[in-house]
This record gives structure tokens, sequence and C-alpha cells, in this order.
């Protein structure tokens, strides 16, 4: 009897302390609370802990880094665009004690970021042109095309004046204090994707095209443009190589007849008489042929002798 | 009910069997073995022992007070942004298409649209934030790569992203890194490799047209050269042989004059010295020349008026006459 007293005595200490210990994990943190109030401070580091069996509850909650992924929205920006927004934030409890009261469990605390985050991603997209969102600096685009002058790139982009770094610091900063209230800190806002919705991006799509097809054109007719001035150039270039091979041969030909002249006028220049006798009797010689007749008179210099041998008239 | 009790009365060694059950189940979570790519991370009472238990055989306290949890430091994994593999192998099959467009379509700096599929491959490095630190580690990877990407995508234009993907992969893996330290999430990127940059779909037609429009000026301008190279060089011979052949010209023109003068002033020399008895030999031995060429020779008397009508002169010459 005895025996079987301490027994069970054993068996009920050891359920009492299996129900009394618990153990936190490295990612954890315990509120433990008597019939639904907290007791006590909140365990945040890891290890073995005991609490009073069954009259108190260890509720836990994450210590670790939470997410929160933005429900993706259509957002008009300051300019009239309308784009999609995706956000998504990483927060944690830091005050689990406040975080149990106010808000009770990861599910509610998600829902209470959905309302605030979102408002404020709604807030600043609403205040700035697109451009400020969608950069983080004014640094200088690269718009050159390859091969091409350099197009002078004239689509009014603006200037950015905040960046997107600036516009997610400032929803941090506007949804921060609100969140506090429920033991949650607000680690950082990201945007995650930005885009234009359906209709917009058609037309945008549709500018890109109007814009390349800008650019093909321009080569194109830097292509004809300069086609066109090898042409020229081949024209001058051919006009100037036969005139000036045309006056070289003038002006040797010239040389060479005047030299001739000069030659002639020189020897014949002797007794220019004789000259224009025999010149003449040549002539003679190679005019008169088969095809030629001739009629000569009796008085002719050559029939002299033909009417008689006197030869004296 | 009866035979029960008694079978147990029978068999006490039921109670040996039932503890050494439970001494195995206990003995069983003692030991564990990490494999030559892992660490085993331990954890007593839910606290972080360091440091972690290199790859071998390991003992621990068992289940209940001490916990394993076996991290692959070594492994690289991959994260896949825009496309997914399907199989890989020899011929890597790939998914792209509208299902993971959301994933790459991004605005660039010009205020255009791009398709920008990329990869990130990451280890890692700290085993005990990798663990402890952040809830999901790979969600919050994806999320951050992909804020990443797009932060640096929007500071650039559309040339840019498509030309200049090694650039954009290199300062992305560094902000990454960045904001993946400050998160604690214990991971290393070891590669940022950018997929195929394109524009989207209806705009490539128009992209195209501009390499297109490239190669066309090219070869405007080669066939107008080729021209040129055709005729120039053909022009340039064909002076060359205007000049020379003015040049044979002249040397024949100058020559026939030195040869015409020489001959007349030796002709001469000697007519000078009989000049009357010359001319008339001159005269005569002309005329014999002449005369037996001729066709017809018509001797009219000085007398003779108007006697032209007698002859028939233009009719075809025959032996008749």
């Amino acid at each position: 009897m005895k025996v079987k007293a301490i027994i069970i005595i054993v068996i009920i200490l050891i359920i009492a302390l299996f129900a009394a210990a618990y153990v936190v994990d490295e990612t954890e943190q315990v509120v433990i609370t008597q019939f639904g109030k907290a007791v006590g401070e909140p365990k945040k580091d890891p290890g073995l802990y005991f609490k009073i069996p069954w009259f108190q509850k260890a509720n836990y909650f994450p210590k670790n880094l939470q997410e929160w992924d933005g429900d993706p929205g259509q957002v008009p920006t300051l300019d009239k665009t309308f784009i999609y927004v995706d956000t998504f934030a990483r927060w944690k409890i830091v005050d689990p004690l406040e975080f149990f009261r106010t808000v009770n469990n990861v599910v509610g605390a998600l829902g209470r970021l959905d309302d605030i985050i979102d408002s404020a991603v709604r807030n600043f997209i609403t205040s700035y042109p697109l451009i400020e969102t969608v950069r983080k600096t004014n640094r200088e685009l690269d718009t050159f095309e390859l091969g091409i002058d350099q197009v002078k790139d004239t689509s009014p982009l603006g200037e950015v004046s905040l960046g997107r770094g600036k516009i997610t610091k400032g929803i941090l900063d506007q949804a921060q204090p609100k969140l506090a209230d429920f033991g949650i800190e607000l680690v950082d806002v990201k945007i995650k994707r930005l885009n234009y919705v359906e209709q917009v991006r058609q037309s945008v799509y549709g500018r890109m095209i109007a814009e390349r097809n800008q650019i093909a054109e321009k080569f194109r007719s830097e292509g004809e443009g300069e086609a066109r001035k090898i042409e020229g150039d081949r024209e001058r270039d051919l006009k100037q190589i036969t005139s000036e091979a045309y006056r070289k041969a003038q002006e040797i030909k010239g040389k060479a007849d005047a030299e001739a002249t000069q030659i002639y006028a020189q020897a014949f220049g002797e007794d220019p008489d004789f000259y224009s006798f025999i010149q003449t009797l040549d002539i003679y010689k190679e005019a008169m042929g088969k095809e030629s007749s001739i009629i000569l008179s009796t008085d002719s210099e050559f029939l002299k002798y033909f009417k008689g041998y006197d030869g004296a008239r | 009910m009866d035979k029960i009790k008694r079978a147990k009365g029978k068999f006490p060694g039921i109670w040996i069997i039932i503890l050494i059950i439970i001494l195995i189940y206990i003995g069983s979570s003692t030991f564990y073995t990490i494999g030559v790519d892992e660490v085993g991370v331990i954890q007593r009472f839910g606290r972080y022992i360091t440091p972690p238990r290199p790859p071998g055989l390991h003992f621990k306290l068992p289940r209940g007070i001490e916990k394993v949890t076996k991290v692959k430091v070594r492994f690289v994994y991959k994260e896949e942004f825009g496309f997914r593999t399907i199989q890989a192998g020899v011929r890597t099959r790939y998914a792209s298409g509208s299902a993971y467009l959301n994933e790459s379509l991004m605005l660039t700096g010009d205020l255009n649209v791009a398709v920008v599929p990329w990869i990130v491959q990451y280890r890692i490095n700290d085993p005990y934030n990798y663990l402890f630190k952040v809830h999901n580690v790979r969600a919050t990877l994806r999320d951050l790569a992909e804020s990443t990407m797009r932060l640096v995508v929007g500071d650039r234009s559309i040339n840019e992203v498509i030309s200049k993907r090694e650039e954009i992969a290199v300062q992305t893996e560094g902000l990454l890194q960045k904001e993946l330290d400050e998160a604690e999430t214990g991971i290393r990127v070891t590669t940022i490799e950018m997929k195929k940059t394109n524009v989207p779909e209806p705009v490539q037609s128009s992209f195209n047209e501009v390499n297109q429009a490239v190669q066309e000026k090219e070869k405007m301008i080669y066939q107008a050269r080729e021209e040129y190279n055709k005729l120039i060089p053909k022009a340039r011979g064909q002076a060359e042989k205007t000049v020379k052949s003015a040049e044979g010209y002249a040397l024949d023109r100058v020559n026939r004059a030195k040869g015409d003068a020489s001959r007349f002033l030796a002709q001469y020399e000697e007519y000078a010295k009989a000049k009357d008895v010359t001319r008339r030999r001159l005269y005569l031995e002309a005329l014999s020349e002449i005369f037996p060429k001729l066709g017809s020779t018509y001797i009219i008397d000085s007398e003779q008026e108007n006697f032209l009508p007698l002859l028939n002169l233009g009719q075809p010459k025959g032996g008749e006459k």
C-alpha cells in the first residue's frame, strides 16, 4: 500500500514537471498568461523555462524577421499614369506583450499591416510623378545608339528629386509610428514590382515602336546620304581625271605642233618659192589619179611643144 | 480477461521488452551523422550551442533535450526569376512565357518596358542567422532580389539594360548582398547571372528593324564605294592612255617635221646649184608620173569657147573613150 502511494505521487510529480517545463526556441519568444492575463516579463531568450502547471499558459510568438507581401494594387501616379505596385515589408515583434494585447497573433498583425502599409504606399505613389518611383538617382542615362551620331533624347522625363530610395523611406516613416502601438517594428518597406496597367502598357509599347522606327529611319537616310556623297565624289573625281588628262594631252600636242611649225618655217624659209614648187608637184602626184579627168588648153605650158617643136609662139 | 492476467503473470519479461524499446528510442536519437557538405546546428532546450558540428558521426543528448538541424553550407542554391528550368540537361528546357513574365517585366529609367530574366546563386554562409534570424529566408531572398534588380534597372535606359548586362549584374549583386547582410539572412550571393534581356515581345520586331537598318546603311555605303572603285581606277588608266598617246602624237609630229625639213634642205642644196634645169626636170618628172595615171585627158584648142556641152563629163569611165 505504501509503495503504491509513493509510485502514484512520483508519477503525478513527473506529469506536473512536464506540464511546467517549456522550451523557448531561438526563433521564439513567449508570453505567460494566467487565466488569459499576461503575467511577468516575456521570455525572449531561448532555453528551458518553468511555469505553474495547468494554471498558466505559454503563448509563443516569433522573434525573427517576418515577411509581409502587399496586395498588388492599381495606383495612379501624380502624372496620372496607372501602375501596379507590389510592395513587401519585413517586420518583427519587438514588444510581445503589447502585440499579444492588441493583435493577438501573426494573422491579426498581417491584417493591420495591410491597412497601414497599403495606404501609406498609395499616399506616396499618388503624390509623386512616376519617374520618382522608378528611378533611384539622377544618373545620366546612356541612350547612345551604336553607330548613330547621337540620338538627342527629347522625351521629357523630368528630374528626379527624391528617387525610389527616399520614397520607400517615406512610406516606412509614415507607417512605422502607427505600428509601434502594436509592438511591431517595421524594418523596411520595399517596392518589389512596378508595372504599367495593361492599357498603359499597350500605349507604351506603341511609343517604343515609334521611337525605334524613327531611329531605323535615321539609319536608313544616313546610309542613303552617305551613298549619295560617295556617288558625288565619284562623279567629281571622274570628271577631274578625264579633264586633266585632256588638258595635258592638248598641251603636249600644242607644244609639238609649235615645234613642228618652227622646224618647217626654218627649213622652208630658205626658199619659199622652191618649197611651193615642189610641194605643189607633190600634191599633183597625190591628188590626180584614175578618177580624175584633165582638160588641157592648147595654150598650156604642157602642150607648148604639142602644137609645134618651135616652142615659141 | 483472466487469460490476459494469467499471460502477464507468466511473462514478466514483457516489461523488460518495453524498457528496451524505450531505451532504443532514446538511444537512437543520441547519435547523428553530418554529410560532407553540411554542418549540424545543435540546440539544447531551444538554445543554440556553439560551434556548429563538422561532417562526421556525433553524439548528443537525447531527443527533447538537444536537437540537431543540418544545414547545407557548401551547397549552391539557385533561384530563377522570369523563367523556370523544367529539365536540366544537355539541352536544358526552360519554361518562360506569361506565367513568369511578371517577375521579369520591369520599367527602365526612360520609362520603357524591358524583360529581364536572371538567376541568383547563393550559399548559406552563416547557419545561425540562416536558421534563426529570418522567418522565411527563401521568400525574403526572392523579394529582395526582385526589388534590387528593379532598382538597378530603374536607373538605366532600355539600351543599357540590353547591352550592359554584366554591369547590371555586378551592381545588383553588390546591393543585394548588402540588403541580405542587413536582414541577417546568413546568405552569401555567389553569382547573379543575367539571362537574355530583351524588350517585350510586341516591341521586339521594331528593335530588330533598327539592327536591320544599320545593316542596310552599311550596305548602301559599300555599294556606293563599289561603284566608285569600279570606275575611278579605270578612268585613271584611260587618262594615262590619253596623255601617252598625245606624247606619241608629239613625237610623231616633231620627227616628221624634222624629216621633211631635212629632205627639203637636201633637195634645196642641190637645186641651188642649177636652179633652172632642176626646176624643169622636177616638173617633167611629175608630169610623167601623173599622166599615165589619169582616167581621161581632153585637149581643147585655146580658140574654142564653150566646149563643155561637147563633153559627157561624169559618165562612168569606159574603155571606148
